[in-house]
């Protein structure tokens, strides 16, 4: 893009907000964040990375889910961290996924619409900038 | 299919000491009992946090957050929530709170961390512009260009309270007021995130994951003080934190908001990225900018400051990335709002790496006021196998460790200053009985004869004869007079020394010699250490009572120096034994013994 003007950049935050907020609410589509900051990448945030890809290439559902990345959120002591966001379904953060737990969140939440057991992890803090 | 409700229930080691799973079963059959088992998915979960008034359950989507729940209340939840919607409120932690209104200035959140320097880390994609444009980035920045005049943003900055975060705690808007009223052309702008303490982690993690807060940051300094160029002096040992702020640099850059008259508001400011080689004392701002100059690290006396006279001779403010990172947000929200939170003296939050024997190790951002206890317990989930609570170290080599009598004291810079630490950058490392203090202590001043320059005396001795003194008592050769000895190094060069590496080097030592002092003294005088950490004053013996004859110590055993017949005690030739503890690790009958 070229260089904004003011006008230009409020446009731009606006237009963004509003799909941040469409994204979380009528939502259409599934997202999965990948913690990927140090601490993430130490505990093998990028095996968890390629691993959701693979499943998702092998379950066909590449078009419906979309797979971001984030920094880190406080929670090392359960890294990997993985947010998954699906429509219809509370926001829940997994903590501690390797490439097993990758699977299981792919059949059970993301395809069978249910939460796993023992890896949800709670977001540390509330969020100031949101609301 | 698809469920309308979702409990949590927490798993927590604390919680599941109070019933936890008790309360999970009870939940399962009673939902099934009530015939709700298709609409209602119960799960276990990890520590929430507030392990305090445990066992917790959450309910969601209401977000009804249950405390001190009983494995008897699991059939109240169920009949109430899930099946008439009704939220059991005699469970609820705030019960006065309206659903849905949990507000950010209610700093009575249950969760005890507040978020502002991390507000965007683990929410936005640090590699996209848009994100952190869209979370009311760059907003501030607007504001400076167009709405505020400099002394505007001064006077805020003032009554926001804000503070430098690199340790000290020198007021923000007094360092860039300083600067601002300096005539000069030529002035910088200079974040510092060379963060070397060891266990801190804060500033690499905000630079990974928002590195435009720091960029928004340093264009607002440079319009206030009226510079056209910024540096940010990072450790090349962060390579992805490099990487991500070589991204949002660039896009910055591409969205016209570095550069040459941005946003068309006439202002220019450029940022260049300039890697440290990782000494410690290029943290201290004076031996930061002769490192940026090119010239080895070294800190020169100060007056004059770097505000009238730093980088290459010009006014030069230099800040953390941690008080960076506050800026963008106390303008956009405004100063009255940062200033309601912490207490009388230190504003806002701070953030700890939370590191050591704890059970949830973590990055932690709290209002300042928090105490330690709350940190430690309720965040970080209490000591790593229910062991005891020794210490907690903080602002690493620089700082004191602090004794369980002053887990109480709500933190802040005064507070911390007066019980033998200080604030430092914000790591705080948690010991366990398993720690001993002279050995914590002799690790943080081998550290400290490492890295000092050796441009001052005091410093460049000073740190080695401690050591030295240390290493003596760990030996079993301390004397009783090596305690003053200590104490009146440590003062000398905290009087004497010419940066805050030396002036503060002895803290460790001369905290732990007034907290810990009895522990000292059986080092010295009994020639024991209770945790088993200095070699030289431990033996392990095997209890021949006890000894089945296993053999798995010998097994385990590296030397090996442990002998014996199947079925038969085992002996420790204690020429031979090199004090590993692999022997008191491995066996299972209590039958060695550390003494």
């Amino acid at each position: 893009m070229a260089k904004m003007t003011l006008e230009e950049l409020r446009k731009l935050r606006d237009g963004k907000k509003t799909e941040l907020r469409k994204r979380d609410s009528d939502g259409k589509s599934i997202q999965v964040i990948v913690g990927m900051g140090t601490c993430g990448i130490a505990a093998g945030a990028k095996n968890t990375l390629d691993a959701f890809i693979a499943a998702l290439d092998e379950k066909k559902l590449v078009n419906d889910v979309l797979v971001r990345q984030t920094g880190c959120m406080g929670l090392c002591y359960a890294e990997p961290t993985v947010e998954v966001l699906v429509p219809g379904m509370p926001t829940v953060i997994y903590g501690k996924v390797d490439v097993a737990v990758v699977k299981e969140i792919v059949e059970k939440h993301l395809i069978g619409r249910q939460l796993l057991d023992n890896h949800i992890q709670d977001r540390p803090a509330a969020d100031i900038v949101a609301k | 299919m698809g469920y309308n409700h979702y409990i949590l229930v927490c798993g927590g080691t604390g919680c599941e000491s109070g019933k936890g799973d008790e309360i999970y079963r009870n939940l399962i059959s009673e939902a099934e009992k009530q015939g709700v088992k298709d609409k209602v998915q119960i799960v276990k979960t990890g520590c929430f946090g507030f392990c305090e008034k445990g066992p917790i359950v959450k309910v969601l989507p209401e977000d009804s957050f249950y405390t001190e729940v009983k494995p008897a209340d699991a059939a109240e939840i169920i009949a109430e929530q899930i099946i008439k919607g009704r939220e059991v409120t005699r469970l609820l932690y705030d019960k006065g709170a309206k659903k849905g209104k949990l507000a950010v200035e209610d700093i009575q959140f249950y969760q005890k961390q507040l978020r502002i320097v991390l507000r965007n880390c683990g929410v936005i994609n640090p590699d996209n512009i848009d994100e952190y444009i869209a979370r009311d980035g760059y907003a501030a920045l607007e504001k400076v260009l167009f709405e505020m005049k400099p002394e505007d943003v001064i006077s805020e900055l003032k009554i926001a309270g804000l503070r430098g975060r690199g340790g000290a705690g020198f007021p923000t808007w007094l360092k860039w007021d300083i600067s601002r009223k300096e005539k000069n052309e030529v002035k910088y702008v200079v974040c510092n995130a060379d963060e070397g303490d060891p266990g801190a982690y804060m500033d690499r993690s905000t630079v990974e994951g928002d590195p435009h807060s720091i960029i928004e940051a340093m264009i607002i300094c440079g319009r206030v003080i009226g510079a056209p160029y910024g540096y940010v002096y990072i450790r090349a040992e962060y390579p992805l934190a490099i990487e991500r702020l070589r991204v949002a640099l660039q896009q910055a850059r591409d969205y016209g908001l570095l550069g040459k008259n941005i946003l068309n508001s006439g202002f220019d400011f450029d940022v260049e990225i300039r890697l440290g080689a990782g000494a410690f004392v290029c943290g201290e701002e004076t031996a930061l900018l002769q490192s940026l100059e090119g010239k080895r690290g070294m800190p020169v006396p100060k007056p004059p400051f770097p505000a009238i006279q730093g980088l290459w001779g010009k006014p030069t403010v230099i800040n953390n990335v941690e008080t960076l990172a506050n800026i963008p947000v106390i303008l956009t929200k405004g100063s009255a709002w940062f200033a309601s939170i912490g207490t009388e003296t230190s504003k806002g939050t701070k953030v700890f790496a939370l590191t050591g024997k704890v059970n949830n190790s973590g990055l932690v951002e709290v209002p300042m006021g928090t105490t330690l206890r709350e940190i430690i317990f309720d965040i970080g989930g209490g000591i790593k196998g229910g062991k005891k609570f020794k210490g907690a170290q903080t602002g690493g080599p620089s700082g004191g460790i602090l004794p369980e009598s002053v887990l109480d004291t709500p933190i802040d810079y005064e507070s911390l200053t007066r019980l033998g630490s200080m604030m430092g950058s914000g790591g705080l490392i948690v010991m366990d009985e398993d720690d001993c203090v002279v050995d914590v202590s002799r690790f943080y001043m081998e550290f400290c004869v490492d890295e000092s320059c050796g441009k001052c005396a005091p410093c460049r001795i000073g740190t080695h004869q401690i050591h030295s003194i240390l290493d003596k008592i760990a030996h079993g050769n301390g004397e009783m007079a090596d305690l003053d000895k200590l104490h009146d190094i440590g003062k000398a060069m905290t009087k004497a020394s010419l940066c805050m590496l030396g002036g503060s080097a002895a803290n460790p030592s001369i905290s732990t010699i007034k907290n810990f002092r009895e522990e000292y003294i059986e080092h010295i005088v009994d020639k024991k250490c209770r945790a088993g950490k200095c070699k030289h004053l431990v033996r392990f013996e095997i209890d021949t009572e006890k000894c089945i004859g296993c053999g798995i110590c010998a097994r385990k055993c590296p030397v090996p120096c442990i002998a014996g017949e199947k079925r038969q005690p085992h002996v420790i030739d204690q020429l031979k034994c090199i004090k590993c503890g692999e022997c008191f690790k491995a066996c299972k009958f209590g039958a060695v013994l550390k003494k």
